[in-house]
Protein backbone atom coordinates (compact mmCIF):
# COMPACT_ATOMS: atom_id res chain seq x y z
CA UNK A 1 0.00 0.00 0.00
CA UNK A 2 1.60 3.49 -1.03
CA UNK A 3 2.52 4.95 2.39
CA UNK A 4 0.68 8.62 0.72
CA UNK A 5 -2.45 7.15 0.47
CA UNK A 6 -3.23 6.62 3.99
CA UNK A 7 -1.87 10.70 5.06
CA UNK A 8 -3.84 11.31 2.29
CA UNK A 9 -4.93 15.24 2.76
CA UNK A 10 -8.87 15.99 1.53
CA UNK A 11 -7.68 18.99 -0.68
CA UNK A 12 -6.22 16.36 -2.67
CA UNK A 13 -9.70 14.44 -2.96
CA UNK A 14 -11.88 17.99 -3.22
CA UNK A 15 -9.26 18.89 -6.21
CA UNK A 16 -9.43 15.49 -8.21
CA UNK A 17 -13.42 15.90 -7.98
CA UNK A 18 -13.19 19.44 -8.81
CA UNK A 19 -11.65 18.93 -12.04
CA UNK A 20 -13.76 15.70 -12.35
CA UNK A 21 -16.95 17.94 -12.51
CA UNK A 22 -15.28 20.74 -14.36
CA UNK A 23 -13.54 19.06 -17.04
CA UNK A 24 -17.05 17.35 -18.92
CA UNK A 25 -18.55 20.90 -18.60
CA UNK A 26 -16.12 22.39 -20.88
CA UNK A 27 -15.54 19.53 -22.84
CA UNK A 28 -17.90 17.34 -23.06
CA UNK A 29 -18.00 13.53 -23.60
CA UNK A 30 -21.47 13.32 -24.74
CA UNK A 31 -22.00 9.77 -23.25
CA UNK A 32 -24.75 7.77 -24.57
CA UNK A 33 -28.39 8.02 -22.29
CA UNK A 34 -30.84 5.21 -21.70
CA UNK A 35 -34.75 6.12 -21.13
CA UNK A 36 -36.19 4.42 -18.37
CA UNK A 37 -39.76 3.37 -18.33
CA UNK A 38 -40.60 5.92 -15.10
CA UNK A 39 -39.40 9.08 -16.68
CA UNK A 40 -41.38 7.58 -20.30
CA UNK A 41 -44.14 7.38 -17.74
CA UNK A 42 -43.87 11.06 -17.20
CA UNK A 43 -43.51 12.17 -20.82
CA UNK A 44 -46.06 9.75 -21.97
CA UNK A 45 -48.52 11.34 -19.28
CA UNK A 46 -48.32 14.47 -19.95
CA UNK A 47 -48.28 13.77 -23.94
CA UNK A 48 -51.89 11.90 -23.52
CA UNK A 49 -53.90 15.05 -21.50
CA UNK A 50 -55.93 17.15 -23.85
CA UNK A 51 -53.63 19.93 -26.12
CA UNK A 52 -55.14 23.39 -24.18
CA UNK A 53 -55.98 21.52 -20.76
CA UNK A 54 -55.01 23.52 -17.64
CA UNK A 55 -52.20 21.78 -15.69
CA UNK A 56 -51.36 22.33 -11.95
CA UNK A 57 -47.24 22.24 -11.47
CA UNK A 58 -46.37 22.62 -7.78
CA UNK A 59 -42.30 23.43 -8.02
CA UNK A 60 -41.62 23.15 -4.43
CA UNK A 61 -37.47 23.64 -4.16
CA UNK A 62 -35.25 26.50 -3.42
CA UNK A 63 -31.53 27.08 -4.77
CA UNK A 64 -29.96 24.13 -3.83
CA UNK A 65 -31.53 22.16 -6.23
CA UNK A 66 -31.08 24.03 -9.30
CA UNK A 67 -29.29 21.63 -11.01
CA UNK A 68 -31.77 18.57 -10.91
CA UNK A 69 -35.04 20.24 -10.73
CA UNK A 70 -34.49 23.37 -13.01
CA UNK A 71 -33.85 21.43 -16.14
CA UNK A 72 -36.99 19.21 -15.50
CA UNK A 73 -39.02 22.06 -14.27
CA UNK A 74 -37.84 23.85 -17.84
CA UNK A 75 -38.13 20.75 -20.10
CA UNK A 76 -41.94 19.81 -18.48
CA UNK A 77 -42.85 23.74 -19.21
CA UNK A 78 -41.66 23.13 -22.56
CA UNK A 79 -43.78 20.36 -23.24
CA UNK A 80 -47.08 21.51 -21.93
CA UNK A 81 -46.32 24.71 -23.62
CA UNK A 82 -46.39 23.07 -27.23
CA UNK A 83 -49.68 21.57 -26.28
CA UNK A 84 -51.37 24.90 -25.59
CA UNK A 85 -51.71 23.68 -22.18
CA UNK A 86 -52.23 26.69 -19.81
CA UNK A 87 -49.99 26.40 -16.45
CA UNK A 88 -51.03 27.05 -13.03
CA UNK A 89 -47.39 27.27 -10.86
CA UNK A 90 -47.55 27.24 -7.22
CA UNK A 91 -44.64 26.80 -4.81
CA UNK A 92 -44.81 25.97 -0.93
CA UNK A 93 -40.91 26.41 0.33
CA UNK A 94 -40.42 29.61 1.19
CA UNK A 95 -36.84 30.20 -0.41
CA UNK A 96 -38.21 28.84 -3.54
CA UNK A 97 -40.56 31.29 -5.77
CA UNK A 98 -37.76 33.70 -6.93
CA UNK A 99 -36.37 31.00 -8.46
CA UNK A 100 -39.30 29.23 -9.61
CA UNK A 101 -40.85 32.79 -11.34
CA UNK A 102 -37.38 33.09 -12.81
CA UNK A 103 -37.58 29.14 -14.82
CA UNK A 104 -41.63 29.99 -15.42
CA UNK A 105 -41.09 33.41 -17.17
CA UNK A 106 -37.87 32.49 -18.79
CA UNK A 107 -39.77 29.01 -20.53
CA UNK A 108 -43.14 31.50 -21.45
CA UNK A 109 -41.12 34.18 -22.54
CA UNK A 110 -39.42 31.54 -25.06
CA UNK A 111 -42.83 29.95 -25.81
CA UNK A 112 -44.57 33.52 -26.23
CA UNK A 113 -46.82 32.74 -23.53
CA UNK A 114 -48.73 35.55 -22.18
CA UNK A 115 -48.77 36.10 -17.97
CA UNK A 116 -52.13 35.98 -16.39
CA UNK A 117 -53.39 33.98 -20.01
CA UNK A 118 -51.12 30.92 -20.85
CA UNK A 119 -49.44 30.51 -17.06
CA UNK A 120 -49.79 32.27 -13.70
CA UNK A 121 -47.26 31.73 -11.03
CA UNK A 122 -49.20 32.08 -7.73
CA UNK A 123 -45.86 32.40 -5.51
CA UNK A 124 -45.60 31.14 -1.93
CA UNK A 125 -48.09 30.29 0.69
CA UNK A 126 -46.67 29.03 3.93
CA UNK A 127 -48.59 26.08 5.81
CA UNK A 128 -47.39 23.00 3.99
CA UNK A 129 -50.30 20.38 3.55
CA UNK A 130 -52.82 22.56 5.03
CA UNK A 131 -52.57 24.73 1.72
CA UNK A 132 -52.53 21.48 -0.34
CA UNK A 133 -55.90 20.58 1.38
CA UNK A 134 -57.73 24.67 1.05
CA UNK A 135 -56.54 24.19 -2.77
CA UNK A 136 -59.04 21.56 -2.77
CA UNK A 137 -61.91 23.88 -1.51
CA UNK A 138 -60.47 26.91 -4.19
CA UNK A 139 -57.54 27.45 -5.57
CA UNK A 140 -58.16 31.03 -5.49
CA UNK A 141 -59.12 30.56 -1.60
CA UNK A 142 -55.57 29.64 -1.13
CA UNK A 143 -54.17 31.90 -2.95
CA UNK A 144 -55.95 34.84 -3.23
CA UNK A 145 -53.09 37.17 -4.97
CA UNK A 146 -50.64 35.91 -7.67
CA UNK A 147 -46.91 36.21 -7.20
CA UNK A 148 -47.11 39.56 -8.43
CA UNK A 149 -49.72 40.88 -6.36
CA UNK A 150 -52.31 40.64 -9.12
CA UNK A 151 -55.81 39.48 -7.52
CA UNK A 152 -56.05 35.63 -8.85
CA UNK A 153 -59.73 35.89 -9.43
CA UNK A 154 -59.54 38.78 -12.39
CA UNK A 155 -56.97 36.47 -14.21
CA UNK A 156 -58.11 35.26 -17.47
CA UNK A 157 -56.41 31.48 -16.59
CA UNK A 158 -58.35 31.23 -13.51
CA UNK A 159 -61.78 31.81 -14.91
CA UNK A 160 -61.81 28.19 -15.51
CA UNK A 161 -59.96 27.31 -12.89
CA UNK A 162 -62.03 25.95 -9.31
CA UNK A 163 -60.55 23.27 -7.35
CA UNK A 164 -58.03 20.29 -8.24
CA UNK A 165 -61.29 19.12 -10.32
CA UNK A 166 -60.06 21.63 -12.75
CA UNK A 167 -56.95 19.80 -13.70
CA UNK A 168 -56.55 16.97 -15.61
CA UNK A 169 -52.85 16.62 -13.94
CA UNK A 170 -50.45 17.59 -11.22
CA UNK A 171 -46.79 17.85 -11.95
CA UNK A 172 -44.99 18.27 -9.11
CA UNK A 173 -41.19 18.65 -8.88
CA UNK A 174 -40.21 18.96 -5.18
CA UNK A 175 -36.89 18.42 -3.72
CA UNK A 176 -38.71 17.16 -0.19
CA UNK A 177 -40.98 18.58 2.49
CA UNK A 178 -43.43 19.59 1.81
CA UNK A 179 -43.31 17.98 -2.18
CA UNK A 180 -44.00 15.15 -3.79
CA UNK A 181 -44.84 12.94 -0.84
CA UNK A 182 -47.67 15.42 0.61
CA UNK A 183 -49.24 15.86 -2.81
CA UNK A 184 -49.58 12.21 -2.95
CA UNK A 185 -51.18 11.77 0.41
CA UNK A 186 -53.08 14.94 0.28
CA UNK A 187 -54.31 15.45 -3.23
CA UNK A 188 -53.54 12.34 -5.28
CA UNK A 189 -55.07 9.81 -2.29
CA UNK A 190 -58.17 11.93 -1.71
CA UNK A 191 -59.28 13.99 -5.22
CA UNK A 192 -57.82 10.85 -7.66
CA UNK A 193 -55.92 13.66 -9.90
CA UNK A 194 -53.65 12.30 -12.44
CA UNK A 195 -50.05 12.98 -11.02
CA UNK A 196 -46.30 13.13 -11.75
CA UNK A 197 -43.18 14.05 -10.31
CA UNK A 198 -39.66 15.12 -10.49
CA UNK A 199 -37.50 14.64 -7.67
CA UNK A 200 -33.86 14.89 -6.55
CA UNK A 201 -31.70 11.81 -7.06
CA UNK A 202 -31.05 11.41 -3.30
CA UNK A 203 -34.96 11.37 -2.24
CA UNK A 204 -36.06 9.53 -5.49
CA UNK A 205 -36.16 6.08 -3.65
CA UNK A 206 -38.82 7.64 -1.36
CA UNK A 207 -41.06 7.48 -4.46
CA UNK A 208 -40.79 3.88 -6.09
CA UNK A 209 -44.08 2.95 -3.65
CA UNK A 210 -46.29 5.94 -5.27
CA UNK A 211 -45.01 4.60 -8.49
CA UNK A 212 -45.63 0.79 -8.49
CA UNK A 213 -49.04 1.75 -6.78
CA UNK A 214 -49.91 3.37 -9.95
CA UNK A 215 -50.49 6.78 -7.66
CA UNK A 216 -47.68 8.35 -9.83
CA UNK A 217 -47.76 7.95 -13.75
CA UNK A 218 -44.89 8.98 -13.83
CA UNK A 219 -40.95 9.72 -12.02
CA UNK A 220 -37.99 11.98 -13.17
CA UNK A 221 -35.25 11.09 -10.32
CA UNK A 222 -32.85 13.66 -10.46
CA UNK A 223 -30.26 14.71 -12.98
CA UNK A 224 -30.01 11.81 -14.36
CA UNK A 225 -34.26 11.69 -15.10
CA UNK A 226 -33.99 15.14 -16.32
CA UNK A 227 -31.35 14.43 -19.05
CA UNK A 228 -33.44 11.10 -19.88
CA UNK A 229 -36.76 13.19 -20.06
CA UNK A 230 -34.37 15.57 -22.31
CA UNK A 231 -33.60 12.91 -24.61
CA UNK A 232 -36.87 11.89 -25.04
CA UNK A 233 -38.12 15.24 -25.77
CA UNK A 234 -34.81 15.82 -27.87
CA UNK A 235 -33.72 18.63 -26.32
CA UNK A 236 -30.07 19.09 -25.33
CA UNK A 237 -30.71 21.06 -21.91
CA UNK A 238 -28.07 21.37 -18.67
CA UNK A 239 -29.15 18.34 -17.36
CA UNK A 240 -27.44 16.44 -20.69
CA UNK A 241 -24.77 18.49 -20.44
CA UNK A 242 -24.28 17.53 -16.30
CA UNK A 243 -24.59 13.45 -16.52
CA UNK A 244 -20.95 13.99 -18.13
CA UNK A 245 -19.76 15.28 -15.08
CA UNK A 246 -22.11 13.54 -12.68
CA UNK A 247 -21.00 10.42 -14.57
CA UNK A 248 -17.25 11.18 -13.64
CA UNK A 249 -18.33 12.36 -9.88
CA UNK A 250 -20.05 8.84 -9.19
CA UNK A 251 -17.07 6.78 -10.75
CA UNK A 252 -14.69 8.85 -8.31
CA UNK A 253 -16.79 8.20 -5.25
CA UNK A 254 -16.98 4.58 -5.87
CA UNK A 255 -12.94 4.60 -6.47
CA UNK A 256 -13.18 6.49 -2.99
CA UNK A 257 -15.18 4.18 -1.33
CA UNK A 258 -12.93 0.78 -2.31
CA UNK A 259 -9.34 3.08 -2.07
CA UNK A 260 -10.32 3.36 1.83
CA UNK A 261 -11.60 0.18 2.64
CA UNK A 262 -8.32 -0.74 0.33
CA UNK A 263 -5.84 1.42 2.72
CA UNK A 264 -7.83 0.07 6.00
CA UNK A 265 -7.27 -3.50 5.23
CA UNK A 266 -4.00 -3.29 4.03
CA UNK A 267 -3.17 -1.03 7.61
CA UNK A 268 -5.07 -4.14 9.88
CA UNK A 269 -3.10 -6.32 7.83
CA UNK A 270 0.22 -5.10 8.66
CA UNK A 271 -1.08 -4.71 12.10
CA UNK A 272 -1.38 -8.23 12.67
CA UNK A 273 1.78 -9.07 10.73
CA UNK B 1 -60.22 22.93 33.56
CA UNK B 2 -56.78 24.00 32.76
CA UNK B 3 -56.11 20.66 31.70
CA UNK B 4 -59.61 19.40 30.39
CA UNK B 5 -60.04 22.21 28.25
CA UNK B 6 -57.68 22.02 25.94
CA UNK B 7 -58.13 18.35 25.80
CA UNK B 8 -61.49 18.38 25.05
CA UNK B 9 -60.45 20.77 22.43
CA UNK B 10 -58.06 18.88 20.86
CA UNK B 11 -60.09 15.77 20.86
CA UNK B 12 -63.35 18.10 19.03
CA UNK B 13 -60.82 19.65 16.50
CA UNK B 14 -59.35 16.18 15.68
CA UNK B 15 -62.06 14.08 15.23
CA UNK B 16 -64.06 16.74 13.36
CA UNK B 17 -60.65 16.59 11.03
CA UNK B 18 -60.75 13.04 10.43
CA UNK B 19 -64.29 13.38 9.83
CA UNK B 20 -64.01 15.90 7.19
CA UNK B 21 -61.92 13.22 5.19
CA UNK B 22 -65.04 11.09 5.23
CA UNK B 23 -67.88 12.74 5.16
CA UNK B 24 -68.50 15.63 2.86
CA UNK B 25 -71.84 17.22 4.18
CA UNK B 26 -71.34 20.72 4.79
CA UNK B 27 -71.81 20.30 8.84
CA UNK B 28 -68.18 18.98 8.73
CA UNK B 29 -66.69 20.45 5.86
CA UNK B 30 -67.41 23.98 6.84
CA UNK B 31 -65.91 24.11 9.93
CA UNK B 32 -63.12 21.91 8.86
CA UNK B 33 -62.07 24.28 5.99
CA UNK B 34 -62.26 27.43 8.67
CA UNK B 35 -59.51 25.05 10.98
CA UNK B 36 -57.30 24.83 7.97
CA UNK B 37 -57.55 28.28 7.09
CA UNK B 38 -56.58 29.03 10.32
CA UNK B 39 -53.64 26.71 10.52
CA UNK B 40 -52.14 28.16 7.62
CA UNK B 41 -52.83 31.54 9.66
CA UNK B 42 -50.81 30.51 12.64
CA UNK B 43 -48.05 28.72 10.67
CA UNK B 44 -47.60 32.15 9.32
CA UNK B 45 -47.17 33.68 12.32
CA UNK B 46 -44.34 31.41 13.15
CA UNK B 47 -42.28 33.42 10.59
CA UNK B 48 -42.48 36.43 13.15
CA UNK B 49 -41.87 34.25 15.87
CA UNK B 50 -38.64 32.28 14.05
CA UNK B 51 -37.02 36.03 13.44
CA UNK B 52 -37.47 37.08 16.88
CA UNK B 53 -36.04 34.03 18.13
CA UNK B 54 -33.23 34.36 16.12
CA UNK B 55 -32.77 37.76 16.73
CA UNK B 56 -32.93 37.00 20.13
CA UNK B 57 -30.13 34.39 20.30
CA UNK B 58 -27.82 35.95 18.34
CA UNK B 59 -27.83 39.41 19.74
CA UNK B 60 -27.09 37.18 22.90
CA UNK B 61 -24.42 35.17 21.62
CA UNK B 62 -22.61 38.73 20.29
CA UNK B 63 -23.06 40.76 23.63
CA UNK B 64 -21.43 37.54 25.69
CA UNK B 65 -19.14 37.40 22.61
CA UNK B 66 -19.72 33.88 22.19
CA UNK B 67 -17.60 32.18 19.72
CA UNK B 68 -17.98 32.86 16.08
CA UNK B 69 -19.75 36.08 17.05
CA UNK B 70 -18.62 38.11 14.23
CA UNK B 71 -20.58 35.66 11.44
CA UNK B 72 -23.47 36.31 14.24
CA UNK B 73 -23.07 39.59 13.53
CA UNK B 74 -23.24 39.41 9.95
CA UNK B 75 -26.57 37.22 10.52
CA UNK B 76 -28.45 39.44 12.40
CA UNK B 77 -27.19 42.75 9.56
CA UNK B 78 -28.32 40.35 6.80
CA UNK B 79 -31.37 39.31 8.76
CA UNK B 80 -32.21 43.55 9.67
CA UNK B 81 -31.34 44.24 6.44
CA UNK B 82 -33.71 42.07 4.16
CA UNK B 83 -36.73 43.14 5.84
CA UNK B 84 -36.09 47.11 6.09
CA UNK B 85 -35.65 46.76 2.18
CA UNK B 86 -38.30 44.51 1.65
CA UNK B 87 -40.90 46.82 4.01
CA UNK B 88 -39.56 49.79 1.67
CA UNK B 89 -40.02 48.15 -1.57
CA UNK B 90 -43.39 47.48 -0.14
CA UNK B 91 -46.13 45.48 -2.26
CA UNK B 92 -44.13 43.91 -5.25
CA UNK B 93 -41.22 43.36 -3.23
CA UNK B 94 -40.34 40.55 -5.34
CA UNK B 95 -40.65 41.93 -8.77
CA UNK B 96 -38.20 42.70 -11.02
CA UNK B 97 -35.89 45.80 -10.35
CA UNK B 98 -36.69 45.87 -6.83
CA UNK B 99 -33.98 45.76 -4.18
CA UNK B 100 -35.52 42.32 -2.90
CA UNK B 101 -35.56 40.61 -5.78
CA UNK B 102 -31.85 41.74 -6.37
CA UNK B 103 -30.92 40.32 -3.13
CA UNK B 104 -32.70 36.90 -3.62
CA UNK B 105 -31.35 36.41 -7.58
CA UNK B 106 -27.68 37.84 -6.15
CA UNK B 107 -27.06 36.78 -2.54
CA UNK B 108 -29.74 34.08 -1.52
CA UNK B 109 -29.25 31.95 -4.98
CA UNK B 110 -26.16 31.83 -5.19
CA UNK B 111 -24.93 31.16 -1.55
CA UNK B 112 -27.37 28.37 -1.02
CA UNK B 113 -26.63 27.00 -4.25
CA UNK B 114 -22.71 26.95 -3.38
CA UNK B 115 -23.85 25.97 0.02
CA UNK B 116 -25.16 22.28 -1.82
CA UNK B 117 -22.74 21.78 -4.10
CA UNK B 118 -19.85 21.25 -1.48
CA UNK B 119 -21.50 18.60 -0.72
CA UNK B 120 -20.38 16.47 -3.71
CA UNK B 121 -16.48 17.45 -2.23
CA UNK B 122 -17.81 15.96 0.87
CA UNK B 123 -19.32 12.76 0.27
CA UNK B 124 -16.04 12.10 -2.21
CA UNK B 125 -13.88 12.24 1.67
CA UNK B 126 -16.67 10.53 3.57
CA UNK B 127 -16.40 7.99 1.29
CA UNK B 128 -12.65 7.38 1.57
CA UNK B 129 -12.36 7.74 4.72
CA UNK B 130 -15.67 7.43 6.62
CA UNK B 131 -17.29 4.03 4.28
CA UNK B 132 -15.63 0.91 6.21
CA UNK B 133 -16.47 -2.42 5.15
CA UNK B 134 -16.17 -4.29 8.42
CA UNK B 135 -19.24 -6.69 8.52
CA UNK B 136 -21.49 -8.54 6.03
CA UNK B 137 -23.93 -6.26 6.04
CA UNK B 138 -21.82 -3.37 5.25
CA UNK B 139 -20.05 -5.39 2.43
CA UNK B 140 -23.82 -5.76 1.27
CA UNK B 141 -24.53 -2.42 1.18
CA UNK B 142 -21.26 -1.10 -0.30
CA UNK B 143 -21.76 -3.76 -3.17
CA UNK B 144 -25.27 -2.21 -3.24
CA UNK B 145 -24.31 1.74 -3.29
CA UNK B 146 -21.79 0.88 -5.38
CA UNK B 147 -24.30 -0.67 -8.63
CA UNK B 148 -26.84 1.87 -7.73
CA UNK B 149 -24.07 4.59 -8.32
CA UNK B 150 -22.62 3.62 -11.34
CA UNK B 151 -25.74 2.02 -12.94
CA UNK B 152 -27.40 4.94 -12.54
CA UNK B 153 -24.65 7.22 -14.75
CA UNK B 154 -24.82 6.59 -18.53
CA UNK B 155 -20.71 5.76 -17.82
CA UNK B 156 -22.00 2.65 -16.22
CA UNK B 157 -24.12 1.43 -18.96
CA UNK B 158 -21.38 2.34 -21.39
CA UNK B 159 -18.96 0.14 -19.75
CA UNK B 160 -21.23 -3.01 -19.29
CA UNK B 161 -22.81 -2.37 -22.47
CA UNK B 162 -21.27 -5.34 -24.32
CA UNK B 163 -22.52 -7.89 -21.43
CA UNK B 164 -25.84 -9.92 -21.64
CA UNK B 165 -28.49 -6.97 -20.66
CA UNK B 166 -29.45 -9.08 -17.21
CA UNK B 167 -26.15 -8.91 -16.41
CA UNK B 168 -25.76 -4.67 -17.39
CA UNK B 169 -24.98 -2.52 -14.46
CA UNK B 170 -28.13 -0.44 -15.12
CA UNK B 171 -30.21 -3.46 -15.24
CA UNK B 172 -28.67 -4.81 -11.77
CA UNK B 173 -29.45 -1.30 -10.67
CA UNK B 174 -33.11 -1.41 -11.55
CA UNK B 175 -33.56 -4.13 -10.12
CA UNK B 176 -32.09 -3.27 -6.64
CA UNK B 177 -34.32 -0.59 -6.93
CA UNK B 178 -37.50 -2.07 -8.00
CA UNK B 179 -37.60 -4.66 -5.65
CA UNK B 180 -35.55 -4.75 -2.81
CA UNK B 181 -35.27 -1.35 -1.37
CA UNK B 182 -38.77 -0.58 -2.95
CA UNK B 183 -39.96 -3.85 -0.30
CA UNK B 184 -37.94 -2.04 2.01
CA UNK B 185 -39.13 1.92 1.74
CA UNK B 186 -42.79 0.17 2.05
CA UNK B 187 -42.11 -1.34 4.98
CA UNK B 188 -40.85 1.91 6.38
CA UNK B 189 -44.21 4.42 4.86
CA UNK B 190 -46.52 1.50 5.82
CA UNK B 191 -45.21 1.55 9.71
CA UNK B 192 -44.60 5.53 10.02
CA UNK B 193 -47.92 5.57 9.31
CA UNK B 194 -48.88 3.14 12.03
CA UNK B 195 -47.19 5.38 14.53
CA UNK B 196 -48.39 8.48 13.11
CA UNK B 197 -52.27 7.24 13.37
CA UNK B 198 -51.53 5.40 16.54
CA UNK B 199 -49.65 8.74 18.17
CA UNK B 200 -52.52 11.07 16.65
CA UNK B 201 -55.29 8.40 18.83
CA UNK B 202 -53.47 9.23 21.61
CA UNK B 203 -53.51 12.71 21.66
CA UNK B 204 -57.48 12.65 20.54
CA UNK B 205 -57.91 10.35 23.11
CA UNK B 206 -56.08 12.72 26.00
CA UNK B 207 -53.63 9.84 26.25
CA UNK B 208 -50.60 11.49 25.82
CA UNK B 209 -50.16 15.05 27.33
CA UNK B 210 -46.25 15.75 26.76
CA UNK B 211 -47.96 18.87 24.39
CA UNK B 212 -49.49 20.56 27.38
CA UNK B 213 -47.00 20.60 29.80
CA UNK B 214 -44.53 18.35 28.78
CA UNK B 215 -45.78 15.36 31.43
CA UNK B 216 -46.66 12.11 29.85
Amino acid sequence: MPHWMERLDRRWIFLVMGLLVLLPLLFPLALPLVVSPRVQGFHDTVAKIPDGSTVLMSCDYDPGAIPELVPMTQTALRQLFDKNCKVVVTCLWNGGPGLVDNVVRSIAAEKGKQDGVDFVDLGFKEGREAVMVVMGQGIANAFPRDYQGKDTRSLPIMKTVRDYSSFPLLVSISAGYPGTKEWVQQVQARFHITMVAGVTAVSAPEYYPYLQSGQLQGLLGGMAGAAEYEKVRNEKGSATRGMDAQSMAHVFVAFCILAGNWVQWSKRKKEKA
Amino acid sequence: MKREIPLFITAVVGILMILSFFVPHQAVSVPADFLQQCAIIVVAFGYVLGGANVLKLNADAISKRQSGWIYKIVLVVSLIATVVFGLMDGEGFLNPGKTSKWIYDQLYSPMQATMFSLLAFYIASAAFRAFRIRTVEAGLLAVAALIVMLGRVPLGALATGWMPPAIQLPTIQDWIMEWPQNAAKRAILIGAALGVMATGLRVILGIERSYLSGED
